[in-house]
């Protein structure tokens, strides 16, 4: 979890990603930033984030994405 | 068939009581039969491609659906025996598998709509050409896009296999949707041509509604304005010609088309199938972008979820990214990746229109449009902080509506001339011919379309704005429905409006549907 903190204060300082479930809802991460984030997570997880995982409630707050990375790492 | 026809409404009457008196467990067998019939009037050459788009993605989704089972069960049988990087790397390796049979389905599929839309006129006579007489096949672009979309689909594990061939059959050329879209998607469509439905007053009434408002908008306003629009491309009108040009093709296109949709998707609504919404009131949109999450909305999507996240996220776009970040900067790395497949998708989209430099340009430059209002929105919210209740007020609301209005309605006139240069020639003309008395001076009134006509067109275009306003919450149709007296009489209205007003008289020669023709 503190990887992706790391990563995604590289992205936008200042926003508190423990709490924050809005990141996508308040315009915080937008299109541009997905991509960046995709590519880090992958290189920092060695996970590929497929293009149909690309949706709000995965991209909302830190934590759901951990989810992500969790779920998609495991199998 | 054309769905403006009464030859249509005769087809969809029979069909709809054949549908609701057999056995409920028959009823998908009706609709492909149906589809079948509604097909047969393309001809064979139409058939047989439909055919192959059917089989083909059949065959695709078996085998991956396969493909996916028995990786499950590897997975399964060495949870105890396999390290997870050993199971990692096997799902890995099976994943590049299931994906080169996807892409083969795709560039199988994309080959024949290829073939069919841009190489068919293809001829050595005189020197190469690529010709004008272009095979003629219906709805190819449309169930190409649906085969393909699931394909992807069920390759990332997000719709169901159907093993059935007739089932998929349905799926792929349920008719409604073959003429113009709209593009629906497994999770949209799939499981509802399973099952069984009962006849249902209310949707019965909506759908007939819908399809009568439908008639409305595309014989009552779109097929109006069609000879104006006809008479300045043809007579290379310039000046304020050019503007009216911008301004009728706009009515026309959106009469043609969302009249289109409303026949279609009211269609399977009287047989108790919902399809997805194709437009949601496009022409109130304040940016591009919003405009085009409004038009044409499921083309929109199959754009997004098929081509633009799955370039934006190719490992060579990841190291466009990184090589972007680390030389030029995090602020350009981070658009690269993006804006290049933003670019490319607009490309296509504008091929798949035709292959023309007029729908090359009209993709570029939607493309460009939504970059350059993306790059200016930080300007825009410091004005939207700065000036709040300016910005919420009714007259910026408005002003935003009409710029995005006039902007695509300008990137919108390539249709027209289908000739780039000329395109851009009558565009700058506006700025030394302009005269606006010209219109007052008799000139509106010699563009083939008489003043009562222009009357009715412009009632048309009222009505259809406050339809349009009066469906925000919920559709008008649906109110109506509770309203039963006023309900029936504005449907009467309706039919009598149309019978009257109809440009070319209802079923005798009511012109083609632009997305049903042009853009099959």
């Amino acid at each position: 979890m503190e990887k992706l903190i790391e990563i995604l204060e590289n992205l936008h300082e200042g926003i508190d990603y423990e709490t924050c479930e809005t990141l996508i809802d308040d315009g915080i991460l937008d299109s541009l930033d997905i991509v960046t984030l995709i590519t880090d997570i992958n290189d920092a997880f060695d996970v590929a984030i497929p293009p149909e995982e690309i949706l709000p409630e995965n991209f909302n707050s830190a934590k759901a994405l951990f989810a992500l990375i969790e779920r998609l790492d495991n199998i | 068939m054309n769905f403006a026809s009464f030859e249509f409404l005769a087809f969809l009457a029979i069909l709809t009581l054949v549908y609701f008196v057999v056995p409920k467990k028959v009823q998908w067998i009706v609709l492909l039969l149906g589809s079948v019939v509604f097909y047969a009037f393309a001809g064979p050459v139409s058939f047989v491609f439909l055919l192959f788009a059917i089989v083909i993605s059949y065959v695709t989704v078996q085998i991956l659906g396969k493909r996916h089972a028995s990786l499950k069960k590897y997975l399964e049988d060495t949870k105890e025996t396999l390290t997870k990087d050993e199971r990692k790397a096997y799902r890995a390796k099976h994943k590049n598998g299931s994906l080169l049979v996807v892409c083969l389905g795709i560039l199988l599929l994309t080959v024949s709509l290829i073939y069919v839309k841009y190489l068919s006129g293809f001829s050595f006579k005189n020197g190469i050409s690529f010709g004008s007489t272009l095979l003629e096949v219906m709805g190819i672009s449309y169930y190409t896009f649906i085969s393909i979309g699931y394909m992807i689909d069920v390759y990332r594990e997000k719709a169901a296999v159907e093993r059935n061939f007739f089932r998929h059959a349905l799926f792929v050329s349920f008719f409604p949707q073959l003429a113009m879209g709209p593009i629906s998607r497994y999770a949209d469509t799939g499981e509802q041509l399973k099952v069984s439905h009962s006849f249902d007053a209310k949707e019965a009434w909506c759908g007939l509604l819908r399809i009568l408002w439908g008639f409305f908008k595309k014989l009552v306003v779109a097929d109006a304005i069609a000879p104006a629009i006809g008479y300045i491309v043809s007579e290379k009108l310039g000046g304020i010609y050019f503007i009216l040009l911008c301004l009728f093709y706009s009515v026309r296109i959106y009469g043609d088309f969302t009249g289109g949709i409303d026949i279609v998707i009211g269609s399977a609504q009287i047989l108790g199938i919902k399809l997805p919404e194709n437009f949601n009131r496009p022409f109130s949109s304040k940016s591009t972008a919003e405009y085009w999450n409004r038009w044409h909305m499921t083309m929109g999507n199959w754009f997004t979820n098929y081509i633009f996240y799955p370039l934006s996220l190719t490992k060579t776009m990841q190291k466009l990214s990184k090589w972007g970040r680390a030389k030029l900067g995090v602020g350009i790395g981070k658009r690269l990746p993006v804006y290049t497949a933003t670019i490319i998708t607009w490309l296509a989209t504008g091929l798949w229109h035709g292959f023309a430099w007029n729908f090359v340009v009209w993709g570029l430059l939607n493309g460009l449009v939504i970059l350059v209002s993306q790059e200016l929105n930080p300007l825009y919210e410091k004005f939207r902080a700065r000036f709040p209740k300016l910005w919420h007020s009714a007259p910026y609301q408005s002003f935003m509506a009409i710029r995005t209005f006039l902007l695509m309605s300008l990137i919108r006139v390539f249709d027209c001339y289908c000739d780039v240069p000329l395109t851009f020639n009558r565009f700058f003309s506006v700025f030394y011919t302009f005269n606006i008395a010209d219109i007052w001076n008799g000139g509106i009134m010699n563009l083939n379309v008489t003043g009562t006509q222009y009357i009715v067109i412009a009632v048309g275009i009222v009505v259809m704005t406050v339809v349009s306003r009066l469906s925000i919450k919920k559709p008008l149709r649906e109110t109506l429905w509770e309203k039963p007296m006023l309900g029936n009489a504005l449907m009467a209205l309706l039919c009598i409006a149309i019978l009257v007003f109809g440009s070319y008289g209802l079923g005798f020669d009511a012109s083609a549907f632009i997305y049903g023709g042009t853009f099959n």
